[in-house]
């Protein structure tokens, strides 16, 4: 039954051209829940001459069906278009099975100044959900439509939405040993895109500062790895880690001022660290002869989660940062658990699992430790919540190439992005904006 | 077990040097048995290959090229960094030119296949790195002639995702500097 609802929305396909770059994203909904809430985002009205200079319904109701939980009204079965609340005949839309409402209009607010009004109801039963006043420039009308999709989210799921959020991968072109390798930043929905740096040498392992304002990533631009945190806005970056052997696997603490990353020196002994950034003093997390690796930070900044094989395959271990000559496994279910990461709640972690020979998106309960698979790829691989942990982005493969999927925390919701040309690879999710 | 791992290349190495003869052979089958051989104009991919004749070249680039038709690439089993038996001569016919050629450097670059963690994969790329470190070291070639650095699954020799191109990808490549 979820197999035939999946089939329904993999018609869904919204063709996004980038600004930044050549490359466009396509967003493919390749299983959606049954229930879906209908919902009616009628489009806006235009308070002024001429044409409306952005067409702010279109982006809402592409934002609320992304995310799988919002089944909007075609525009087409839409026989009237209120632009304000006293305008709605609500049995009409009771009619259209339309469960909400929302309408608004946009006006000029000065000189490259909109303002839009709008406002949510609830259909059956006419109660004005929310009613707001936002403005913006022609530039930021699309993050306008987006903190209207994040309030119509909101109101009605409970859940803060994540539409206004941001995502960084790597996406690489060419065959080797000819292949161009971009760190590229996007809005959640693919678009808006960023190159933040580009090199002929592998970029790996992006990870974004807990302020949104830098990534910390990999480049082995010099033919060694070396960790860079660049500061987006300004473009402006400097190399943190540039030892002897391995530079990897960067994270962020809670507060921003250290960095996880794995070292191997110059023995080949790969072991995870801390860096602090304003006094470069580094701390060894780990010592075992193993791989330990992919660093993790608790959200209270007081445990590190990582990737080790000193049992055979890799399981996820804990360790406490003030004492860590004594670490914990975390993982037993399966031979392969990598790659942590901790949900926004710090309830669930993460994971790359092996799953009957393939590897797969899991979260563990950690309360629990019941591991439950979320993806049915074969080599679906890191893992990253978006800040409200609704959904989780990862990397998997469609006919050979690398492409971006999510997967809501249920597993019940997912959809794929892929890039026109090349692999895409590596997703991390951003922070939510400061409101 | 990974001692019992270590301990088993130590071995390797040791039944290396008893093997050692001045003409080691270029192994002719890839690693995991059953998969397709590969052809030597693909072994010797990432080096530049010489049409020059013989004649024209000095005697250490005649060396160089008898070590690249001997192989410049070491390759693994899947999840695995010990030195398989079949690599023993081509470790000795380097470890041999380094130490004839005391100035010349070598730098090892690990690679894995795509499958699993990328970051792990690094560390699983550095440890098969170290491996071939370890065994040109304990032939005495000295440690400031090697540099290593892992690449993990980030630069693949073939793409592809069947085992024909996991096996050629699971390698630690020999590459000469100055």
């Amino acid at each position: 039954m979820r197999m035939l609802a999946s089939r329904c929305f993999a018609l869904a396909i919204l063709a996004l051209i980038s600004t930044g770059v050549r490359a466009q994203l396509v967003i493919e909904i390749t299983r959606g829940q049954e229930n879906a809430v209908p919902i009616a985002i009628v489009p806006f009205g235009w308070d002024s001459a001429g044409a409306a200079p952005f067409d702010i319904a279109e982006v809402v109701a592409a934002d609320l069906h992304r995310s799988g939980r919002f089944a909007p009204l075609d525009r087409k079965s839409m026989i009237d278009r209120p632009t304000t609340g006293e305008e709605i005949r609500f049995q009409d839309w009771r009619y259209l099975r339309a469960d909400f409402i929302a309408v608004g209009k946009l006006m000029p607010d000065g000189p490259d100044r909109y303002a839009a009004q709008f406002e949510l109801y609830n259909v059956l039963n006419g109660q004005r959900l929310a009613g707001q006043r936002l403005t913006a420039s022609t530039k930021g009308l699309r993050a306008l439509s987006h903190r209207i999709a994040d309030i119509i989210f909101e109101q009605i799921t409970g859940i803060r939405g994540a539409f206004s959020t941001r995502i960084a991968f790597i996406a690489v072109e060419g065959t080797p040993p000819q292949q161009e390798y971009k760190l590229i930043v996007a809005d959640a929905d693919g678009e808006n895109q960023h190159v933040v740096t580009r090199s002929s040498d592998p970029i790996m392992s992006p990870a974004w500062s807990p302020d949104g304002q830098s990534i910390a990533y990999v480049s082995f631009e010099n033919k060694v790895s070396a960790i860079y945190v660049q500061t987006l806005a300004t473009g402006e970056r400097r190399r943190v880690s540039a030892r002897a052997g391995i530079n990897g696997a960067p994270a962020w603490s809670p507060d921003g001022k250290m960095l996880a990353l794995t070292l191997s020196r110059k023995d080949g002994d790969v072991d995870v660290y801390t860096l602090d950034l304003a006094t470069q003093v580094l701390t060894r997390m780990t010592f075992d002869p193993g791989i330990d690796t992919e660093p993790a930070w608790s959200l209270d900044g007081r445990k590190l989660y990582f990737s080790s094989d000193r049992a055979g395959g890799p399981q996820i271990y804990e360790v406490d940062v003030d004492s860590p000559r004594s670490p914990r496994r975390v993982t037993f279910e399966g031979s392969y658990n990598a790659r942590p990461r901790i949900s926004p709640d710090g309830k669930l972690l993460a994971v790359v699992h092996l799953d009957r020979g393939n590897y797969r998106i899991a979260v563990v309960d950690l309360a629990s430790k019941a591991v439950q698979v979320l993806t049915q790829g074969r080599q679906d691989e890191s893992p990253s919540f978006a800040p409200n942990g609704a959904t989780l982005i990862y990397a998997t493969q469609d006919r050979g190439r690398g492409v971006l999927a999510t997967v809501s925390v249920d597993g019940r919701v997912q959809q794929t992005l892929a890039a026109m040309s090349g692999d895409v690879r590596e997703p991390v999710w951003g922070p939510f904006p400061t409101r | 077990m990974r001692e019992l791992q270590r301990l088993a290349m130590v071995f390797g190495v040791l039944a290396m040097s008893a093997v050692l003869t001045g003409c080691p052979k270029k192994p002719e089958t890839l690693p995991d048995a059953g998969a397709t051989p590969i052809e030597s104009s693909t072994t010797t991919s990432g080096t530049t290959s010489s049409s020059v004749s013989g004649s024209e070249l000095s005697a250490e680039q005649r060396e160089l090229e008898q070590l690249r038709q001997t192989g410049m690439i070491i390759y693994f089993d899947y999840d695995r960094a010990e030195i398989k038996s079949e690599y023993v001569p081509v470790i000795a016919a380097h470890a041999k030119y380094l130490n004839a050629n005391s100035s010349r450097t070598v730098r090892l670059e690990g690679h894995t296949d795509e499958r699993g963690s990328r970051e792990y994969n690094i560390g699983l790329g550095e440890r098969r790195a170290q491996a071939v470190r370890r065994a040109l070291m304990l032939q005495g070639v000295a440690d400031t002639q090697i540099t290593t650095v892992s690449y993990g699954e980030e630069r693949p020799a073939v793409l592809g995702s069947d085992e024909t191109a996991y096996a050629r990808n699971r390698r630690v490549e020999l590459v000469y500097g100055r």
